[in-house]
């Protein structure tokens, strides 16, 4: 196995998934047999080859700093599944966490 | 003169703004023909999600009252098109076919849609089903259940751009919009018998379209004909302020590359390409073709991609690994669905994600969070990196000596419905012949070269020279005029 | 525990810290980082969002311009090396205020790298080494509160350059410091308002301890978000302490983000409940790589304005100064400029250097002011420091009037008419007061001519009380030693 359960839980945890009624042991198998076929790169010899992480040989192209309005906040806000007021409202984060 | 609904119908685009040009037909009749069709023939197809048929018959009246007031008109003003589920239009609900965004309506339009629609004057219809957020190639993962292939009910149209493929070929709409990440247009073009094209890397933006792999996603026409693929092509390429990846380039008018012949074109065909267990009959079908080829004076060119047999290993890892980051910020935070009574919020999110993303997407985010995650990067995301390198030179290397490609689409023509619904694994191999491109960033065409033993379609695949679009639409029209004409669908 | 974490000087401490800074610098742009909508400070909630700050599907990132410029001008500010080629990666992880579920940052491959910045240590100058500066985006903010949080998206996208120092800060008072210069810095090249309290100024520290400076790294903690100089001071005080303290009692130190209580004084372990953090960076597909040529370069550092550290040494070796009060001048770009102002022929440069630190600073710390409420313009203090240095008031009316300059915006020698306090510096007039004053202290008069040095100083000061403090103090002194002598 390419994969163990264990290691399929703590991707799904990652993934913000969840396996409550997953057939662990399948997906496990099915991950398994794709990662297995994914093994045969490794018979590639890529010293040296730089990675291609886009399909064009390009530099980024920039934006001159002019603001622009696209959508007004209303259109922005009309999806959300819950608000207060012009707040996005979401359940009571666990203590801690935090961005950068 | 007036024109039954079945001559309006199956028209093809070139053919219907001809007679919109001429007074023979108006927007009007050509919208509710195509509407009438819709309702005749998708009940059972199941092509689309979500029509619009009222704004359609809006818009075909302004249409026609533009048209009456002449003067410049734009090019595709008044003509019936679909648009795949992933391209965000205005207003209209665009769901990915995937219960995540079941009730989502985009409050912003794709630049692609803005192009054909608010530019080149193109009607839509609706929005076409297709593989949740593009993952798939047979249409069967979509929450709005599968489309059917109008050529044989019983089996898939190919995916992801299935009903894009399927609405196309049994004349609901003149032309479609659809995605290509490994295949998706050209695959379920193949299978369904009709025109589909995979622009360069980067000739369509990508704003506005509901992201899979972005290093790997282009729109690109589904159409009847070479000559509509053109023209649907005109409308749509061109850099965009909004997308990074855009390019530059002049875009040419492709109809300029109609009509021509073929003599002296160096065409290259992969051996790689007529893989072990590829179908006789997709064999017997895609040799004719380049037979046909050569008796158009173009020169045949053996050519090798050694890197080839590696490219369903590489693209379902980068694939994946980028589609688990475009898919994290379905969290039922700002947008989408949101599980009922979850107290906190890890849980939130967790339920949200599960209830929201089916079985093969959430298999792929899996696939993809473990790829990229602390260990196992290098060996997995890393070294499929380097891997594309080598396919994309493989690519460079045989353009040195060829003007274009000639290959199967698909090793095997349309499979039945829910075959392969528990092997993923083999559901990913039969993308072998259009991943490459994808991963190389090149253009490519699939063009209906007849028939397998079954009377099932197959397609010609054309692969080009990256923004060399001009070449596949020369080869693929002088083609279309000597290959077995596009099987049609009757009505029902 | 609570004793230790008093502050004490670095040098007196029985171990060695070891701090290495990141600090967050929100830039003012007009625009966000990868998006055309603009940024916002105290607008109402999720009024500046777009498809892409909103993280909306099929949204597309394109870089703003001027964040690569801002990050170009800081990178050469520090000495860094620009990158000709950097990346742009995703940082997975989900936050409700991350809206597309990864945050856009640099990874591997930064745009700028291996910096110094120069600080100063007991009038030494330190060059305290940078990592690495990187782009990247803000995140929104969330409100807890209730049953739920809130969340608003203004901030989300709103570019941000991280500096990263190397691990060579030794003290709360070198960290101090360095954020500092870096803050002026960013000032002095308008690539932010560096405001600690509303957040375009942060910093996380590392800390960790070690016996000695031969030893190796210990386990370090991260200190975050902390939103004052005073606080980051004190929280590596105390952080230093309590790892110190621990280490004594045969404790390991937990590799963690810590948290700074203001109230009590102290951190605390944020306890994520969370498995440790794995952000699968990656190249972000939507981006290209980031390519700086030589003309970019040249073009952005023909804008360099002169640096805060160049601005000191000039002070010092243009006029004369101390490196404490070119350090003390040059620590803040507006006071600096005022000195500037004030200095000209005639007055002696290291005069109005002690007029500007000790009354003019003086004078606005009592009020609680800063120099941009400093009511005395530079033409006012100029005007003033001429008629010192012409003799036409004495140095003790020169502070009344300069008093008197707070409360109306009079010119110096209108106020010095008004108030009627012009030197004396005739001759006979003084002479006359001098020989008023001996006549009434003949006591001290015998006694100074006894022997009695010191008493000297007693009759300057009555000839300055019965003038008012206008007499020529030179003259005064002059006209004393002879008339004593007689």
């Amino acid at each position: 196995m390419a994969i163990d359960e264990k290691t399929v839980r703590h991707v799904a945890s990652l993934a913000r998934l969840d396996l409550h009624g997953v057939d662990v042991t399948k997906l496990t198998g099915q991950m398994s047999a794709i990662l297995e076929h994914v093994e045969q790169l490794k018979e590639v010899d890529v010293t040296g080859i730089p990675a291609t992480a886009h399909a064009q040989n390009r530099r980024l192209r920039l934006r001159e700093d002019e603001p622009m309005q696209v959508i007004t906040r209303e259109e922005a806000l009309a999806g959300a599944p819950k608000r207060q007021g012009n707040f996005i409202v979401v359940p009571r984060t666990v203590e801690g966490g935090g961005s950068s | 003169m007036s024109l039954s609904p079945s001559e309006l119908h199956e028209m093809t685009l070139a053919s219907a703004k001809k007679a919109l040009a001429a007074g023979d037909v108006s927007s009007r009749e050509l919208v509710e023909a195509h509407l009438s069709r819709i309702d005749a023939m998708d009940g059972e197809l199941n092509a689309f999600i979500t029509r619009t048929a009222d704004q359609a018959l809006d818009a075909a009246k302004t249409a026609d009252e533009t048209r009456a007031k002449g003067g410049d008109l734009p090019p595709l003003l008044g003509l019936p098109v679909g648009l795949k589920d992933l391209l965000c239009a205005k207003g209209v609900k665009t769901t990915a076919g995937s219960r995540m965004l079941e009730n989502f309506v985009a409050p912003y339009t794709a630049t692609c849609v803005r192009k054909l629609v608010d530019e080149a004057g193109a009607i839509s219809l609706g929005k076409l089903n297709l593989d949740e957020f593009a993952m798939g190639s047979s249409g069967e993962n979509s929450f709005f259940g599968a489309t059917k292939n109008p050529h044989a009910p019983d089996r898939v149209p190919g995916g992801s751009s299935s009903g894009s493929a399927a609405a196309v070929a049994s004349d609901m709409v003149l032309a479609a919009l659809g995605t290509d990440t490994g295949g998706s247009i050209r695959q379920p073009a193949s299978h369904c018998g009709v025109v589909g094209l995979k622009p360069t890397y980067g000739r369509v933006s990508r704003y506005g379209v509901v992201a899979f792999a972005s290093s790997l996603d282009q729109v690109g026409p589904v159409t009847k004909t070479v000559e509509d693929a053109a023209l649907m092509l005109n409308a749509i390429c061109g850099v965009d302020p909004f997308d990074a990846t855009s390019l530059s380039e002049t875009v040419p008018d492709f109809t300029q590359s109609l009509g021509r012949d073929i003599k002296g074109l160096r065409i290259g065909v992969p051996t790689e390409y007529f893989v072990e267990g590829i179908d006789p009959g997709v064999k017997r079908a895609v040799e004719a073709a380049i037979a046909k080829a050569k008796d158009a004076g173009a020169e045949i060119v053996e050519i090798s991609l050694p890197h080839t047999k590696y490219a369903v290993g590489t693209y379902y890892i980068i694939a994946p690994a980028e589609a688990s980051s475009n898919l994290a910020r379905y969290d039922g935070v700002r947008y989408g669905h949101r599980a009922e009574g979850a107290s906190e919020l890890v849980e939130m999110y967790t339920r949200s994600r599960t209830e929201g993303f089916g079985e093969e997407v959430r298999r792929r985010i899996m696939i993809g969070v473990f790829a990229l995650s602390s260990g196992y990067y290098d060996a997995y995301y890393g070294r499929a990196c380097q891997v594309r390198t080598l396919i994309r030179r493989d690519f460079e290397t045989a353009f040195e000596n060829v003007d274009v490609i000639a290959a199967p689409v698909s090793p095997e023509p349309a499979f039945k419905i829910g075959e392969r619904v528990d092997d993923p694994l083999k559901n990913y191999l039969s993308d072998i012949l259009t991943i490459p491109l994808n991963l190389a960033g090149l253009p490519g065409m699939s063009i209906p070269c007849g028939a397998d033993d079954q009377g099932l379609p197959v397609g010609l695949h054309l692969i080009g020279k990256p923004l060399d679009e001009a070449t596949l639409i020369r080869v693929g029209d002088c083609l279309e005029k000597v290959l077995p004409p596009r099987p049609t669908v009757k009505g029902a | 525990m609570a004793q230790a974490a008093q502050a004490q000087d670095a040098t007196q401490k029985a171990y060695d810290t070891v701090i290495g800074l990141e600090v967050h610098v929100q830039l003012m742009t007009k625009t966000k980082a990868f998006s055309a909508c603009a940024t916002s400070f105290g607008a109402e909630e999720n009024e500046f969002i777009c498809p892409v700050s909103f993280g909306l599907p099929g949204s597309l990132p394109v870089l703003n311009k001027r964040v690569v410029e801002m990050a170009i001008l800081l990178g050469k500010a520090t000495g860094c090396t620009i990158n000709h080629e950097s990346v742009l990666a995703r940082k997975n992880y989900f936050y409700p205020d991350l809206p597309k579920g990864y945050q856009i940052s640099q990874y591997d491959k930064p745009i700028c790298e291996h910096g110094t910045l120069p600080i100063l240590l007991d009038g030494e100058v330190k060059n305290i080494g940078i990592t690495r500066i990187h782009i990247e985006e803000d995140a929104g903010k969330s409100m807890h509160g209730g049953g739920g949080s809130l969340i608003d998206f203004n901030r989300a996208g709103t570019p941000l350059l991280e500096i990263v120092s190397e691990p060579v800060i030794r003290s709360a008072d070198e960290a101090t410091a360095y954020l500092k210069v870096m803050r002026q810095l960013v000032r002095t090249l308008g690539v932010s308002d560096g405001n600690m309290e509303e957040g375009s100024f942060r910093c996380d520290a590392n800390v960790s301890v070690r016996p000695t400076q031969n030893d190796p790294f210990g386990t370090r903690t991260e200190l975050k978000n902390i939103n004052s100089f005073r606080f980051i001071s004190r929280a590596i005080e105390y952080e230093a302490d309590r790892q110190w303290d621990a280490l004594q009692h045969g404790e390991k130190i937990v590799q963690e983000t810590r948290l700074y209580d203001a109230e009590k004084g102290r951190t605390y372990s944020m306890r994520s409940k969370e498995e440790a953090h794995d952000y699968r960076y990656f190249p972000d597909p939507d981006l290209l790589p980031l390519v700086i040529d030589d003309a970019m370069i040249k073009d952005v550092t023909a804008d360099m304005p002169e640096l805060p550290w160049q601005r000191r040494e000039r002070f010092e070796s243009a006029f004369g100064l101390s490196t404490y009060d070119a350090e003390v001048l040059t620590a803040d770009d507006t006071l600096a400029a005022y000195y500037e102002a004030v200095v000209t022929d005639g007055i002696d440069a290291k005069t109005v250097a002690n007029w500007v630190t000790s009354e003019l600073l003086g004078a606005l710390n009592q009020r609680g002011w800063d120099m941009s409420q400093n009511p005395i313009g530079a033409d006012r203090l100029q005007g003033l420091l001429k008629l010192l240095a012409a003799d036409k008031i004495t140095g003790k009316i020169a502070k009344e009037v300069f008093a008197k300059m707070f409360e109306t915006d009079d010119a110096p020698d209108k106020i010095v008419a008004s108030m009627g306090v012009e030197q004396i510096n005739d001759e006979g007039a003084v002479e006359a007061i001098v020989a008023q004053v001996i006549a009434e202290n003949p006591g001290q008069v015998e006694q100074f001519k006894g022997g009695k040095d010191k008493l000297f100083g007693f009759f300057v000061g009555q000839v300055m009380k019965v003038s008012r403090g206008q007499a020529n103090p030179q003259l005064t002194q002059e006209i004393l030693r002879r008339k004593l002598a007689e």
